[in-house]
């Protein structure tokens, strides 16, 4: 029986180039391997790859393995699992590590059941057991109420999704080397249960969530969706984008795309307020990382006030728009 | 169409954060006297996404659930919402199952109901997110499966869904018999009738045991379960009026630079 050896990450592109989370993935798989003694590598799957190798070798890979055919130019479940499954066969590593991604929640929990090892999705820590260098792997549980830390004795590779923008991502060094491998896994398409139809993306205008430095925030207090006009309004004097609790969005009061937490979006802007929104868990789990947080809430026992820096008990109805008008003064003033 | 939904009954989520207590020992939550375990938020979503299958195609829905004997509510309830018929699976050893063994057993009293177009779960559960059990279904009983879908049409062995992904939807389809997980997006939930719900509570919901569906090991072992301590302290901005808290909440923010 060969040892297994060595740490996999799933990359993925955006643009053709590693996105953000394939240089995170790159970070703690770089730590890992270290503390292993092993080496790294990553593997993209897709179809025109072009020089994203390239660029995930300058990011910390030892080795990165390209699977390019037009078959993976669109994901499907049946031939990335299939294609990853042969890869991990052949290659035998002893980690393997995805994003938490709509990819890695999709072809993560499939792969390792064909694989019959164990999994665990949303990591926000990985590290290893001192004496058994065993993967422990800590996520997020009851909606973000508290962590669990979870090992894999037997299963391998031992498997795990990280959360995205939590793992210290590794920065670009053009002095490294490392090897480029193409792999084909060799899939027939017969074996690929399904096709992809069409794609939409949602359209978004103004700043993206994401990747704003202000968020203002309504939730399930806010009522109906006229009042979320204000919440606009605020956020386009602040420079900033608007989202939501999963309450309005359900409710339709707001696009679906504004939802942010644990099943919505991540984001870590330097000002987040909090409007009318009670602050649970699963909300707070993609928050929490908001620089100065404020909430305001007429309920002083709002749950959202246990991580606020600044907080206000009151109507929104009757603080917001006065904050507004205070606000506009002082920026007019700067 | 045959449909088969997986429920289960866990802690509210919406107990306020302050009753949240975990036992380190037994690796659960506590389960606070005064309140009712409830259906996983996203378990209603499948169990909706079948009813609006249901609604424009004859169809049956059996819902089936792992867990003690108080999930028969929860079955009783998604039967009162639209569905027809219902099957605990209980037994001290399926207790404390992660993923891997909860699909096993799953996947087992899927086989023992026969045939079937599809099968439908949600895309993570309320107390450990972990995510899996649906694919794991799907891989044990080797049909295709889309997860997080916000919309599904099926008819004439085929399925067409929505995936929901980070920028947008995609649409897919799949052969019948497959597994699909739902999301939230799928719609709100419709309420149970009246009628419904007296009639589920007179239906016989059979459970099946460790004899009727075999158990498994779990792959992956909980280490430990924690609280993390919280380290803010909160400073509340005052006024005399609201209007007057607004302004105040404007100065103290350019205060500190954060406007």
């Amino acid at each position: 029986m060969t040892e297994r050896k060595g740490v996999v990450i799933v990359g993925e592109l955006s643009d053709g180039n590693p996105a953000p989370i394939t240089t995170e993935l790159l970070g703690i798989g770089r730590k890992l391997a270290d503390e292993l003694g092993q080496e790294l590598s990553t593997l993209f799957i897709g179809s025109g790859i072009g020089e994203a190798a390239n660029e995930a070798i300058f990011f910390g890979a030892d080795k990165v393995y390209v699977i390019d055919k037009p078959l993976f130019k669109d994901y499907l479940t049946d031939s990335y699992v299939g294609a990853l499954e042969k890869f991990v066969k052949q290659i035998e590593p002893e980690l393997l590590l995805l994003g938490h991604t709509s990819l890695g929640r999709d072809l993560a929990p499939r792969l390792a059941f064909r694989l019959e090892t164990g999994l665990t999705q949303d990591c926000v820590e990985l590290a290893l057991e001192p004496e058994t260098k065993l993967l422990q792997k800590t996520k997020p549980v009851y909606g973000g109420n508290a962590l669990a830390i979870y090992v894999c004795e037997e299963g391998r590779p031992q498997m795990a999704t990280i959360r995205p923008k939590v793992m210290e991502p590794s920065t670009r060094d053009t002095s490294r080397k490392g090897e480029v491998i193409p792999f084909d896994p060799e899939l027939g398409e017969a074996a690929i249960r399904g096709k992809v139809i069409s794609k939409a993306k949602e359209e978004i205008t103004g700043i993206k969530l994401e990747e704003a430095n202000v968020v203002v925030c309504g939730g399930r207090g806010i009522g109906g969706a006229e009042p979320f006009q204000q919440l606009e309004e605020l956020a386009r004097m602040l420079n900033g984008a608007v989202g939501a609790t999963r309450p309005p969005c359900d409710a339709k009061w707001c696009p679906a795309h504004y939802q942010i937490g644990l099943t919505g979006k991540l984001i870590s802007p330097t000002l987040y307020i909090g409007i009318a929104l009670s602050g649970a868990s699963q909300h707070l789990a993609g928050m929490s990382g908001s620089k100065t947080i404020v909430a305001i809430n007429k309920d002083p026992e709002a749950n959202i006030f246990g991580i606020a820096h600044y907080g206000v008990v009151g109507e929104y109805g009757k603080v917001v728009p006065a904050f507004i008008e205070k606000c506009k003064e002082l920026i007019s003033k700067t | 169409m045959n449909m088969i939904v997986c429920v289960k009954e866990i802690l509210d989520p919406e107990i306020p954060a302050k009753s949240f207590k975990v036992d380190s020992e037994a690796k659960r939550a506590i389960k606070p006297q005064d309140i009712q375990l409830v259906i996983s938020d996203y378990d209603e979503s499948a169990v909706e996404a079948a009813l609006k299958i249901k609604d424009s195609l004859e169809s049956k829905i059996t819902v089936i659930s792992l867990g003690g004997e108080s999930a028969k509510n929860i079955i009783r309830r998604c039967i009162a919402m639209g569905g027809d018929e219902g099957v605990l699976l209980s037994d001290p050893l399926f207790i404390d199952s992660d993923s891997y063994a909860t699909a096993f057993v799953l996947a087992q009293a899927i086989k023992k109901l026969g045939n079937f177009d599809l099968v439908l779960c949600g895309r993570q559960e309320g107390d450990w997110d972990a995510g899996q059990v649906g694919s794991a279904i799907a891989e044990f009983l080797g049909i295709p499966s889309v997860t997080m879908i916000g919309n599904i049409e099926a008819k004439d062995g085929k399925a067409v869904v929505e995936r929901v992904i980070s920028d947008g939807r995609e649409t897919v389809e799949i052969p019948l018999p497959a597994l699909v997980t739902v999301s939230s997006e799928i719609g709100e939930p419709r309420y149970p009738s009246f009628r419904r719900v007296r009639e589920a509570s007179k239906m016989e919901i059979p459970t099946w045991n460790a004899q009727d569906v075999t158990p498994t090991k779990s792959r992956n072992k909980m280490l430990s379960l924690f609280v993390p301590p919280r380290e803010v302290k909160c400073e509340f901005v005052t006024g005399e009026t609201p209007e007057e808290v607004g302004i105040n909440l404007a100065l103290k923010l350019r205060g500190v630079k954060s406007i």
